[in-house]
């Protein structure tokens, strides 16, 4: 089996199959991560480059786990302290990066479509992890895994995404993978924060979080990025948690079991309480445990497009 | 892909698997720390079968490992496509324990390789013993069984073609031309 894309550059035209197979392979290496000695020798030689040029903690963490799970070599690039600071451009970075025979160029980017740039630029095997406010499919696929393990199908399943939809590339590949999976997808955040053209996607708009909560079976909370708030997009986070904050009596009003997600690092007491965070109903930890998982599917999956030798054939 | 002959039918599988399985009794002294391992995609179900047989003989159950040798495999960065991979489920600790892997066709001797790397990985074992349904020669690793079904001389051209009731509907082994 191979992905139909070379590269991971976003979940948008990703088909079903593609999705499905990336999560069952994903189940097997979970499997893998539990095990007393939990790394494989498939990707022995290959070797990835990490390019951060945003920071990240948990998914250059997780990518480099799964990479050194798989038996891959790993190199690290962060902006700081960089070529870049020195005004290389980004082409210049990465080919340079190449000549040193890499396989894999994972990157984060503050520009969107910087990896579908570099896609074109290099032979590597390129896979976004996060441009600008456009995707982060890994992120999205690690959310299906989790949402599949908690209600074995996405099909029929309704995900209200809530928090600041405009700038969020988790809820741009959440929406375009959840859909295509046949989940129901809707938002839910200030006015300000949903872009206007979003139910043009296929996904319902609820104005406020107490109509959103009445009919979600899943609540993926956003990270409201505080940073925002100088673009004065909405007035303060008092008022924001007020409206669409996730707390213990909105859960309780409802009075049904709703699994909370989020993508973290979360705000405590902003978007989602710590009572919610660490409660019962939360899977977010599981999304953390999934992420290695479903990043060592991608990396295994996306490794190969060379020829077939003739020759030693395996087994029989 | 022309079939040449029939090599063993469903009655042929049956005895040689009672014959397998008596063997195994025999060399361990019983079934204690015994664990057998099959080699996924057809291994297993051979073992499974084992296993059942053990029960009737000795009236004990022993442990089934099922094994998926993909991510160990020796020619994977010379594949394009990814195999799907299969769980590896073994469930009891394997160290100082006995394991009897059990695959259909022993050909090149890579699978073994393969699956005794999977193995290490998952524990210490006392020891591995290797039980093939077929063995067609062409070894390519040193590698041998210690309980044979069949050997079955081959040319590198031929292939042998088993099939499992549990995968494919029927027991029966063919030998065929590529």
């Amino acid at each position: 089996m191979q992905l139909k894309s070379r590269h991971l550059l976003g979940l948008e035209g990703v088909c079903q199959e593609d999705i499905t197979l990336i999560l069952d392979t994903a189940e097997s290496f979970k499997k893998v991560l539990d095990r007393p000695i939990p790394k494989v020798p498939t990707l022995r030689g290959k070797t990835v480059a990490n390019l951060f040029f945003e920071p990240s903690t948990r998914t250059r963490f997780s990518f480099e786990l799964a990479e050194k799970r798989l038996s891959a070599d790993s190199v690290n690039f962060s902006k700081v302290g960089s070529s870049v600071a020195k005004g290389e451009t980004l082409k210049d970075t990465a080919r340079n990066i190449e000549a040193m025979k890499i396989n894999f160029v994972v990157m984060r980017h503050s520009a969107p479509g910087a990896p579908h740039f570099l896609s074109q630029c290099l032979d590597s095997v390129v896979i976004n992890a996060g441009d600008g406010a456009h995707e982060h499919p890994t992120q999205a696929l690690l959310d299906m895994m989790t949402l599949r393990n908690c209600f074995q199908s996405l099909k029929g399943l309704k995900v209200v995404i809530v928090g600041d939809i405009e700038h969020s590339r988790v809820a741009r590949s959440n929406i375009y993978g959840l859909l295509t999976m046949g989940a129901n997808v809707g938002v839910c955040g200030p006015a300000t924060l949903i872009p206007r053209e979003i139910k043009a996607l296929g996904v319902t708009v609820y104005p406020g979080i107490e109509e959103a909560m009445k009919e979600a079976d899943v609540l993926n909370v956003l990270r409201i990025q505080l940073e925002r708030q100088k673009e004065a997009l909405f007035p303060s986070l008092r008022e924001y948690r007020n409206l669409f904050g996730i707390t213990r009596e909105r859960l309780d009003r409802v009075n049904r079991r709703i699994t909370i997600m989020h993508p973290g690092p979360i705000n405590r007491g902003v978007e989602l309480d710590s009572d919610v965070a660490d409660g019962d109903y939360s899977v977010i930890l599981s999304q953390v445990t999934n992420g290695v998982a479903v990043r060592m599917a991608v990396l295994y999956l996306l490794d190969g497009g060379r020829q077939k030798l003739e020759g030693d054939d395996h087994g029989n | 892909m022309k079939v040449k002959c029939e090599i063993m039918d469903a009655k042929d599988i049956t005895r040689t698997l009672n014959r397998l399985t008596h063997e195994i009794l025999e060399r361990n002294h019983g079934t204690d720390n015994l664990v057998i391992v099959g080699i996924r995609n057809r291994g297993d179900a051979l073992a499974y079968r084992i296993i059942r047989r053990i029960e009737q003989i000795e009236g004990k159950t022993v442990p089934l490992g099922m094994l998926d040798i993909t991510l160990y495999r020796d020619d994977f960065q010379r594949l394009t496509d990814r195999p799907i991979l299969q769980e590896t489920d073994i469930d009891v600790d394997i160290t100082d324990k006995k394991l009897i892997l059990v695959d259909d066709v022993l050909y090149s001797g890579r699978t073994i390789r393969s699956a005794m790397d999977a193995l290490m990985d998952l524990g210490r074992p006392a020891l591995i013993q290797l039980a093939v349904l077929i063995d067609r020669g062409h070894r390519q690793l040193p590698v041998k069984a210690d309980y044979v079904g069949k050997n079955v001389p081959t040319s590198v051209n031929e292939q042998i073609q088993v099939k499992i009731k549990e995968k494919d509907g029927e027991d029966r082994v063919f030998l065929v031309e590529n």
